[in-house]
């Protein structure tokens, strides 16, 4: 039994440590600031949320679209949470494109928390054309579409550097430590002070990259937080009944000339 | 099998059991005598039925969810993942129940060729397996490309494009694969559709393995013939549906685990990037569980022939009892095949690890070691050691430490402790 527990354990282990991607080439290990929504019992910081979404919104959400998500999702548990009202507010400071009405025609509307995340281009290829060629992806579950997660995403955020001698950069290209081959086509989107926090946290370049990294985590993973909270008592009540299962297993095998 | 025609104690029992007897197949399965002396890795037949039943109802609830459509498929799994109602857990069961799946599989395949499982009187239930094997890997890798991400686009083209080596043919079957000219909306719903068709294929396959398992019965750790019913063995119920529930809830945990706290780790991150064709992913990656066939595959240089390599690696799975010829089963008593077990199993590890890598420097001629030796070991190894291994004497029954030989009864427990 011991035997076949160390075998099958080592099997687990086996696919976990699976080399499903390798180092890309030059790019730097990313940093971790320290989750809060890892490990068994990990919930999201409702304040970094909500910090989070003011920087996805007053800065990534120019040229990236969100378009999985939908305003009311805003003020779902497990979520920013924010009141119903704030997202009734948030989500009418947005134009949306209805209809067609009974004439016939498209008309721009208010948005209502029911609208997916208004996106900022009406297609990929406007969005490429206006960014000079390169598509600003999706962000709704970006943090799952990247190897590292938000590591990654937080790291690459701050990982703006001058590039090193001999290393020449086209217009439009910029030097970062922590993307594949170190080139990618975003400026540095971070600088101090570019949101002010209504809270009155400071808006430094670490802070708003973790309030936002925190941001995107929640919206490629909306239900994370039920997630572990399930996921506890489910193996809790598992590892109970197993205990039970393997007293009556003993008891009926009693009966039986034969090691179990 | 019982050999006592059973009557049910009611008129009705026994009304309805003469036009159908399903209480009789009822007493069968309860009475069914087992070998008392099984082992934890006799627990994976059960353990496959519940994966199998799992993967019917999740993706049961997922179609009602999901759809096939190139240009919907992607949102409509992230609809699933955020609006319906405990849709993530549905998902990332069913997801994850692929990987456990083959993770059993792969356990009872392998405890299979330690104890000699597959050979004579069982060849057709190994057959019946490896069928089952075989519609597994194509239901999995078609339910890969239903999320429409990038490795589900990509791999489809690539695995698809296989079927392109066939000599002066090849072309035209890729395209009538595709449905078109690349891997496009005619490919993702014939694909959706076979996959919801499949995993009934193998469960009735399923019902015939172990139909046909019933026949001669269990084999066992030592791998002798037993008389049924008698001292070395024990009814179906309730000794071997406790032990294997015992075994289901462990496994349920490590299930759990992973749906759980890492439900995205046996998957790559690519595939959450909308398919896109006019974009590669940097390296196109199958999932963990066809890493080693994968290998096999790259480690030939010459596409049709890869191709060969690949499906002959499955294949000579199917014709195995034939290889092995060796009459004694388990491994406990054949010392050499013992030690070849561990290497073929190490093998496979090595391909599936190199299978990741890309084909290419020190991986690439570590891939083509491997895969000479995977057809080396069921050629070559097993052929001779059948004819040429020294076998240990074998126990007469499980209970009684009568020996054929010269073995004696200390030798015997030590082995029976290794059980």
């Amino acid at each position: 039994m011991k035997r076949f527990l160390i075998i099958f354990f080592f099997l687990i282990s086996i696919n976990l440590i699976h080399p499903f991607s390798f180092a890309a080439e030059k790019a730097a290990k990313p940093m971790s600031p320290g989750w809060g929504f890892k490990g068994f019992f990990g919930t999201f910081d409702r304040a970094s949320l909500q910090r989070g979404y003011q920087v996805y919104t007053e800065v990534c959400a120019s040229c990236h679209s969100m378009k999985h998500l939908s305003y009311r999702n805003l003020s779902q548990p497990g979520g920013p949470e924010f009141s119903e009202d704030q997202v009734k507010i948030i989500a009418s400071q947005f134009e949306v494109r209805d209809g067609p009405n009974d004439d016939g025609e498209m008309f721009d509307r208010p948005g209502r928390p029911s609208d997916n995340f208004v996106s900022p281009y009406a297609n990929d290829k406007e969005a490429t054309a206006a960014n000079g060629g390169a598509y600003p992806p999706d962000m709704s579950v970006l943090v799952k579409a990247r190897m590292g997660g938000a590591d990654y995403i937080y790291s690459l955020l701050l990982g703006y550097e001058e590039p090193p001698e001999g290393i020449s950069l086209d217009d439009g290209v910029y030097y970062n430590k922590y993307m594949a081959g170190n080139k990618i086509k975003m400026s540095n989107p971070l600088s101090e002070g570019i949101v002010e926090y209504a809270d009155g946290t400071k808006a430094t370049e670490e802070q708003m990259a973790k309030d936002v990294t925190t941001f995107l985590s929640w919206t490629a993973e909306p239900h994370l937080e039920e997630r572990h909270k399930i996921g506890f008592r489910a193996i809790v009540y598992l590892i109970i009944i197993t205990i039970l299962v393997y007293f009556s297993m003993k008891k009926i095998w009693s009966r039986v000339e034969s090691e179990i | 099998m019982s050999n006592h025609e059973y009557t049910p104690s009611s008129k009705f029992g026994k009304w309805f059991n003469d036009r159908l007897p399903l209480l009789t197949l009822g007493k069968h399965l309860t009475d069914y005598p087992t070998p008392k002396n099984l082992n934890y890795w006799w627990t994976f037949g059960g353990i496959l039925t519940f994966c199998l039943i799992t993967q019917i109802v999740t993706g049961l609830i997922l179609a009602m969810h999901y759809v096939a459509h190139a240009d919907l498929a992607f949102g409509s799994v992230e609809h699933i993942m955020r609006n319906v109602n405990y849709g993530w857990l549905i998902r990332y069961t069913h997801a994850n129940g692929a990987s456990m799946f083959f993770l059993a599989v792969y356990i009872h395949i392998f405890r299979s060729l330690y104890y000699g499982s597959y050979k004579s009187p069982r060849e057709i239930i190994w057959i019946l397996g490896m069928i089952i094997y075989i519609l597994m890997m194509a239901a999995a890798f078609m339910g890969y490309v239903l999320p429409w991400g990038q490795m589900s686009f990509w791999g489809a083209t690539v695995i698809t494009n296989l079927f392109s080596a066939i000599p002066l043919i090849g072309e035209s079957i890729v395209t009538w694969l595709w449905g078109g000219y690349s891997v496009d909306n005619p490919t993702l719903t014939r694909f959706f559709s076979l996959h919801y068709l499949i995993p009934f294929l193998i469960l009735g396959l399923v019902v015939l393995h172990i139909w046909a398992l019933h026949v001669p019965g269990n084999n066992n750790p030592i791998g002798i013939d037993l008389k049924k019913p008698s001292k070395d063995t024990v009814p179906f119920h309730p000794y071997i549906v406790i032990k294997d529930l015992f075994a289901l809830l462990i496994f349920l945990i490590i299930f759990a685990f992973f749906v759980f706290y890492s439900p995205n780790i046996l998957g790559h991150a690519d595939n959450y990037i909308e398919a896109n064709p006019m974009v590669t992913p940097a390296h196109i990656v199958p999932e963990w569980y066809l890493l080693p066939f994968y290998a096999i595959l790259r480690s030939v240089p010459d596409k049709l022939l890869g191709v060969i390599a690949m499906f002959g690696a499955l294949f000579i799975l199917v014709i195995l009892p034939w290889l092995d010829t060796s009459r004694t089963r388990s491994a406990i008593f054949r010392p050499l095949y013992k030690q070849f077990y561990w290497f073929l199993v190490a093998d496979v590890l090595i391909l599936g690890y190199v299978g990741a890598m890309p084909a290419e420097g020190i991986y690439l001629l570590v891939a083509r070691v491997a895969t000479a030796y995977y057809f080396a070991h069921f050629l070559i190894i097993l052929p001779v050691l059948s004819r040429k291994e020294k076998v240990l004497d074998v126990p007469l029954s499980i209970t009684e430490p009568v020996l054929g030989g010269s073995v004696s009864a200390s030798a015997l427990k030590q082995k029976k402790d290794k059980l």
